[in-house]
C-alpha cells in the first residue's frame, strides 16, 4: 500500500475544510434562535417550524419538484438516444452540428439560454409556467445525461452487441436487452443529475417561468438578494442534509457492489 | 428506419430548443425597443404578404450594437468579466490541481470515498453554496468574528460586496468542475511512467513537470473551459456576493432584461458574449471529443 | 513440426477432392473495401460441410474481415457469398444460421451462464422446456453443469471460453465461427481446449471456421487452412501440404522455420534439377514436377528438421555442405544449430537431442557438414 505524502496529506485536508466549512457554517447557524443569523444566540429549531408553515415556500418546492422529475425523465431519454446516436450512429448528414449543440449548453452561460428560450416562447406565443420550465430544463439537461452515457457507451464493448444479433436480436432487441441494461448505471446517474440541475437552476427558470409557476430557486433568490435569513438557512440544511444522505447511500451501495464484485473475480480466478 | 427515427428526435429537439432561439435573439437584437408587447418593432407580420417580410427585413439594423459601444458600461462589463473569468479559473487550476493530484496518488480504497467528497457539493445546491459565503464574508460574519476573537486585526475586514468575495465564490463554487476532469487525468497516469524518469536521471520535481503535467494536458484544458465559459456569463454569484461595482456582463443582461425591458439590447449583449465565448466553446467541445476517440 | 496422426475418418473425410461435392460456403470473387482500404481482394474460396477451416494469416490480412463477412457484421463491396447455394449478401446476421464465438468471448456481464447460453434460444421463441434442455446439454458438452447459474465474471478464463463455446453452439448453427477462440488462454490450457474442440466439432458435426494467426493451432486443429496474405489467399492445403509442400516462399516462411538459399536454376533431368547458390558450393540437386526455364532465380525452401549434421562427409546423401556452428539454440527435445556456410549463408538444422546434454556431439565454433536428401527441399519460384 502506498503511504501519502505530507504534501498530498495537506492538499486534501485544506481542500475538503474549503469545501465543507461553508456548509458546515450554514446548517450550524440554522440552530441558531437569533433571528440576527450570525450572532449566536442558542440553540433552537424555530427556523424549521417557520419554514414548515411558509405556503409559498412548498408550492415553490413542490412546482421544483414535478419540473424536475418530468424534464429529468425527458432529458434521459433524449440524452441516452443522442449519445447512442453519435457512438453507433455512423456518419450522417449534420453530425458535427448536432454534437455542437448537444453538447454547448454544458458550458453555455444561463443567461444566454434562459434569454433565448424565453425569446422563443413569446415569438411562438408558448404561455410561460411549468410546462414552459420543463421544455428549458429538458434542453440542457440532455447534455449531461448524454456526456455520461456516452462515456459508457465507449468504454462499452461493441463485440457485446454483435454478439446479440449474431444470436438472433433485432438491433432494437439488442439494445433493450444487452446495452440498456449494460450502460443502466449511467443511465440512472444520468438522471440524477439532470433532476439534480433542474432542482438547482435559478437562471433559466427566471427567465422561462411564469406567475403561474415560482421554483424554489427563484423563491429563495429573492429571499437572500438582500441579505442573510435565517428560514434559508433552515431550508439549505435541509437540502444539503437530503443530498448528503442520498449521495453517502448511493456510494456506499455501489461500493458495496465493488466489493462483492472483486471477492467473486478473486475466487474465480484461483 | 428506426435509425432515422432515433437520430431525428433528439436532432428535432435541439433544432427547436436551442438553434431556433438564438436565431430569434440573433434577431432581435437588430430591433428596436418600442412599448408594445412584445416590446420591439418591427414583427414579422406574414398576413401581408411580401409587402410584410420587406417591411420586417428593412426594418432591422445594427443600431442597438453601436449604442453598445458608445456606452462604456458595456464594454467595461466585458472587460471585466474577461478578467474575473481569466484570473480566477487561474485560480480554481492552483487550488483544484494539487487537490486532484493527492486523490490520484491516494490509496486505492480511499479514491472512492474521495471521489464522493468532490461530487457531494457539486449535487448540493448551487445557489445555496453561493448563499453560504454571505454569512461567512459579513462585517458581521463567521470569518470576521474568528479573526477577531483570535486577535489577527481588530477591525472587521469588507470582504462581501466586494470582488473579492466573487472571487472565492467562483473558486468555490466551481471548484469540482475543475477537480474531477484533472482526476479523470491524472488518475490514468501510469506510476511506471515517473519511475522510469526517475530512473532516466529526473528529480521528484522535474519528473513532476515533465511527465506529470504534459500528460494531464486534456484534464486541465477540459477543467479550464468548464469553468472559464460559464464564470463569462455568471448571474449569481456577482448578484449575491459582490457589490455594486463588480461589473459583469450576465448581471448587465438580466438587469437590461428585466428591469429596462430593453429586449432589443438584451439580445444584443447575448450575442456578442456568444461571439467572445464560441472559440472556447467550440475548443472545449473538440477537446472532449478528442478525449473520447482516444479512448475507443 | 511433425504432423499429428490424425484419426481414419478424418483422412477420409475429403471433400474438396471430389468435384461432385457441393461447398456449404462459396467466396465468389469477394471484394471488400474500407474507404480507399482493400481489406479483402477478389477472393474465391469454397468451404465444405464439417470441415474444421483455419484461416491464418498475420494481423491485418484480411482474415477477420472474412469472417464478419460470413457473420454479416460487413457487407462485400463487390462479388457474392453463398451459403448452401443461397447468397447471404443482405441478409442481416440475426437472421443468419451462422452463430460466432468473439475473441473477447462477448459474454453478457448481466446475465448468468444458463442466460448466457439461452439468450440464442430465447430468441427464437422456443419453447421453455426445449429451452431447459438445450442449454442443459450444452451445459454437458463444455463441462459446465456446476457453473450455469454463476455470473461470467465468477468464472475463470478457461470456463468463459467454454460458455462463449456453448453460447455460440446452443442454437446448433449450419456455420460455427471462432474468431481467435483461444487467444487469451495460457499456453497448457490452449493445448488441452484444442484437442477439445475438435472433440466438439466432431461431436456436433458443424462447420467450423477459425480465424487465427497462430500457426501451431491452425495445424493442429484444421482439416484445411487458407493461409492468407494482404486480403488474398495464398494457398489452401491440408495442414500436412501447407507444411510440406507450401506453394510459395511466404507460405513456405510463414508456417514453420525454413531456410531459403536463392539461387540459378539448370535442368539436369526430366524431374530433376540443380540450384546454383554460392560459388564455393556444388549445386543442389533438387527433386521438381514443375516447368522452370533454366537461368531464372529460385529460392530453395529446406525445413532445419530435414538437414543431418555430421562430423565426417556422409556418402548417402545427394547434398552436402561444410561449415562452421556459430550458434546453438537448445530447446529440450530439439537443438538448432546455426551454421555458417562457406559462401557466408547461414542455416539452420534442427537436431533431435536424443542423448544427454553431457554427450552432445557439437558445440561452437565446431566444424561440420550438412547434408540432406534430394527430396528434403522444394523449389519455389514465387
Amino acid at each position: 500500500m502506498r503511504r501519502i505524502s505530507w504534501f498530498n496529506a495537506t492538499s486534501l485536508t485544506l481542500g475538503f475544510a474549503f469545501l465543507y466549512i461553508p456548509m458546515l457554517v450554514l446548517v450550524i447557524y440554522s440552530f441558531n434562535a437569533n433571528k440576527l443569523v450570525t450572532v449566536w444566540a442558542g440553540f433552537s429549531t424555530r427556523w424549521y417550524g417557520e419554514l414548515f408553515r411558509n405556503e409559498a415556500f412548498l408550492d415553490a418546492a413542490w412546482v421544483t419538484l414535478r419540473v424536475a422529475l418530468v424534464s429529468s425523465t425527458l432529458a434521459t431519454v433524449l440524452g441516452t438516444a443522442a449519445a447512442y446516436v453519435l457512438v453507433r450512429g455512423g456518419k450522417f448528414y449534420g453530425r458535427t452540428l448536432f454534437s455542437g449543440m448537444l453538447y454547448a449548453p454544458l458550458v453555455m452561460p444561463d443567461v444566454i439560454l434562459g434569454l433565448s428560450l424565453l425569446l422563443l416562447f413569446i415569438s411562438i406565443g408558448l404561455d410561460r409556467g411549468m410546462m414552459t420550465i420543463v421544455l428549458a430544463h429538458t434542453t440542457f439537461s440532455m447534455a449531461f445525461v448524454a456526456v455520461v452515457v456516452t462515456s459508457r457507451l465507449v468504454a462499452f464493448d461493441r463485440s457485446l452487441e454483435e454478439a446479440a444479433r449474431d444470436l438472433g436480436c433485432t438491433r432494437w432487441d439488442a439494445f433493450r436487452s444487452v446495452t440498456l441494461p449494460i450502460i443502466s448505471p449511467a443511465v440512472i446517474s444520468g438522471w440524477l443529475l439532470g433532476f439534480t440541475l433542474s432542482l438547482d437552476d435559478l437562471v433559466i427558470a427566471s427567465f422561462t417561468s411564469g406567475p403561474s409557476a415560482t421554483t424554489l430557486p427563484i423563491k429563495i433568490f429573492s429571499a437572500v438578494r438582500l441579505g442573510v435569513s435565517p428560514e434559508i438557512n433552515a431550508l439549505s440544511a435541509i437540502l444539503i442534509g437530503i443530498v448528503t444522505v442520498g449521495v453517502i447511500t448511493t456510494s456506499l451501495i455501489s461500493k458495496r457492489a465493488i466489493m462483492k464484485r472483486i471477492a467473486e473475480e478473486n475466487r474465480a480466478d484461483t | 428506419m428506426r435509425r432515422a427515427a432515433l437520430i431525428a428526435l433528439p436532432f428535432m429537439w435541439l433544432l427547436a430548443l436551442f438553434l431556433v432561439p438564438f436565431l430569434i435573439v440573433a434577431k432581435i437584437s437588430l430591433s428596436d425597443i418600442a412599448l408594445a408587447i412584445p416590446p420591439y418593432t418591427p414583427t414579422l407580420d406574414l398576413s401581408r404578404g411580401w409587402e410584410g417580410i420587406t417591411d420586417w427585413v428593412t426594418g432591422l439594423d445594427f443600431e442597438n450594437y453601436i449604442f453598445l459601444t458608445t456606452d462604456s458600461l458595456y464594454w467595461k462589463a466585458y472587460l471585466s468579466s474577461l478578467q474575473i473569468a481569466v484570473l480566477s479559473t487561474l485560480m480554481t487550476l492552483a487550488v483544484g490541481y494539487p487537490i486532484a493530484y493527492a486523490m490520484s496518488r491516494a490509496a486505492d480504497e480511499w479514491r472512492p470515498t474521495l471521489l464522493m467528497l468532490v461530487i457531494l457539493p457539486f449535487w448540493t445546491s448551487f445557489l445555496i453554496r453561493v448563499y453560504s459565503w454571505k454569512a461567512i464574508l459579513a462585517q458581521e460574519g463567521f470569518l470576521n468574528q474568528l479573526l477577531l476573537s483570535i486577535g489577527i486585526i481588530s477591525e472587521p475586514l469588507t470582504i462581501l460586496n466586494t470582488n473579492i468575495a466573487v472571487y472565492i465564490g467562483i473558486v468555490y463554487t466551481y471548484l469540482p468542475f475543475m477537480v474531477l476532469p484533472l482526476y479523470a487525468a491524472l488518475e490514468k497516469l501510469d506510476d511506471s511512467l515517473l519511475e522510469a524518469a526517475e530512473d532516466l536521471g529526473c528529480s521528484r520535481m522535474k519528473a513532476f513537470w515533465l511527465i506529470t503535467v504534459p500528460l494531464s494536458k486534456q484534464g486541465i484544458i477540459a477543467g479550464s473551459f468548464l469553468v472559464f465559459i460559464p464564470v463569462m456569463g455568471e448571474f449569481v454569484i456577482p448578484t449575491l456576493l459582490g457589490g455594486s461595482d463588480t461589473l459583469m456582463i450576465g448581471k448587465v443582461l438580466w438587469e437590461e432584461f428585466f428591469s429596462n425591458r430593453d429586449w432589443p439590447v438584451a439580445s444584443s449583449v447575448a450575442i456578442i458574449l456568444l461571439a467572445i465565448l464560441i472559440i472556447p466553446i467550440v475548443l472545449f467541445i473538440k477537446n472532449e471529443e478528442k478525449q473520447w476517440e482516444s479512448e475507443v | 513440426m511433425a504432423e499429428k496422426p490424425r484419426k481414419p475418418s478424418q483422412v477420409v473425410y475429403a471433400p474438396w477432392e471430389d468435384p461432385q461435392a457441393k461447398p456449404l460456403i462459396e467466396f465468389r470473387g469477394v471484394t471488400k473495401k474500407f474507404g480507399e482500404f482493400v481489406a479483402i481482394d477478389d477472393l474465391t474460396l469454397d468451404i465444405y460441410e464439417r470441415e474444421f477451416f483455419a484461416l491464418l494469416g498475420p494481423s491485418g490480412c484480411g482474415k477477420t474481415t472474412m469472417m464478419r463477412m460470413l457473420a454479416g457484421f460487413e457487407r462485400p463491396t463487390e462479388g457474392d457469398i453463398l451459403l448452401g447455394g443461397q447468397s447471404i449478401v443482405g441478409v442481416p446476421p440475426n437472421e443468419r444460421p451462422v452463430n460466432m464465438m468473439f475473441q473477447s468471448y462477448a459474454l453478457f456481464p448481466h446475465l448468468s451462464v444458463w442466460d448466457n447460453i439461452a439468450f440464442g434460444l430465447k430468441r427464437d421463441k422456443l419453447p421453455k422446456d426445449r429451452i431447459t434442455e438445450r442449454v442443459e446439454e450444452m451445459l454437458r458438452l463444455t463441462r459446465l453443469e456446476k457453473f450455469g447459474h454463476r455470473k461470467p465474471h465468477q468464472i475463470s478464463g478457461g470456463q468463459r471460453q467454454r460458455v462463449a463455446l456453448a453460447r455460440s453452439l446452443a442454437k446448433a448453427p449450419k456455420l460455427l465461427l471462432l474468431d481467435e477462440p483461444l487467444g487469451a488462454l495460457d499456453r497448457k490450457l490452449r493445448e488441452e481446449t484444442q484437442f477439445e474442440l475438435m472433440d466438439i466439432q466432431e461431436k456436433t458435426g458443424t462447420t467450423f471456421v477459425i480465424v487465427t494467426h497462430d500457426q501451431e493451432e491452425a495445424m493442429t486443429v484444421a482439416s484445411r487452412i487458407a493461409v492468407m496474405d494482404n486480403g488474398k489467399v495464398i494457398q489452401v492445403d491440408t495442414p500436412a501440404r501447407v507444411y510440406e509442400a507450401p506453394n510459395s516462399v511466404y507460405v513456405a516462411d510463414f508456417i514453420g522455420d525454413v531456410n531459403l538459399l536463392e539461387g540459378t536454376f539448370r535442368r539436369t533431368g526430366p524431374e530433376r534439377g540443380e540450384i546454383t547458390y554460392s560459388e564455393n558450393e556444388p549445386p543442389i540437386a533438387a527433386e521438381l514436377f514443375e516447368d522452370i526455364p533454366d537461368g531464372q532465380t529460385v529460392s530453395y525452401a529446406i525445413r532445419p528438421e530435414k538437414i543431418r549434421v555430421s562430423a565426417e562427409k556422409p556418402e548417402d546423401r545427394a547434398n552436402s555442405a561444410w561449415g562452421t556452428i556459430i550458434d546453438i539454440g537448445y530447446l529440450g527435445n530439439v537443438s538448432t544449430y546455426h551454421v555458417q556456410m562457406a559462401g557466408g549463408q547461414m542455416v539452420k538444422a534442427a537436431m533431435t537431442n536424443s542423448t544427454r546434454l553431457d554427450r552432445r556431439d557439437f558445440t561452437w565454433e565446431d566444424e561440420v557438414w550438412l547434408s540432406w536428401r534430394e527430396t528434403a527441399g522444394l523449389v519455389l519460384t514465387k
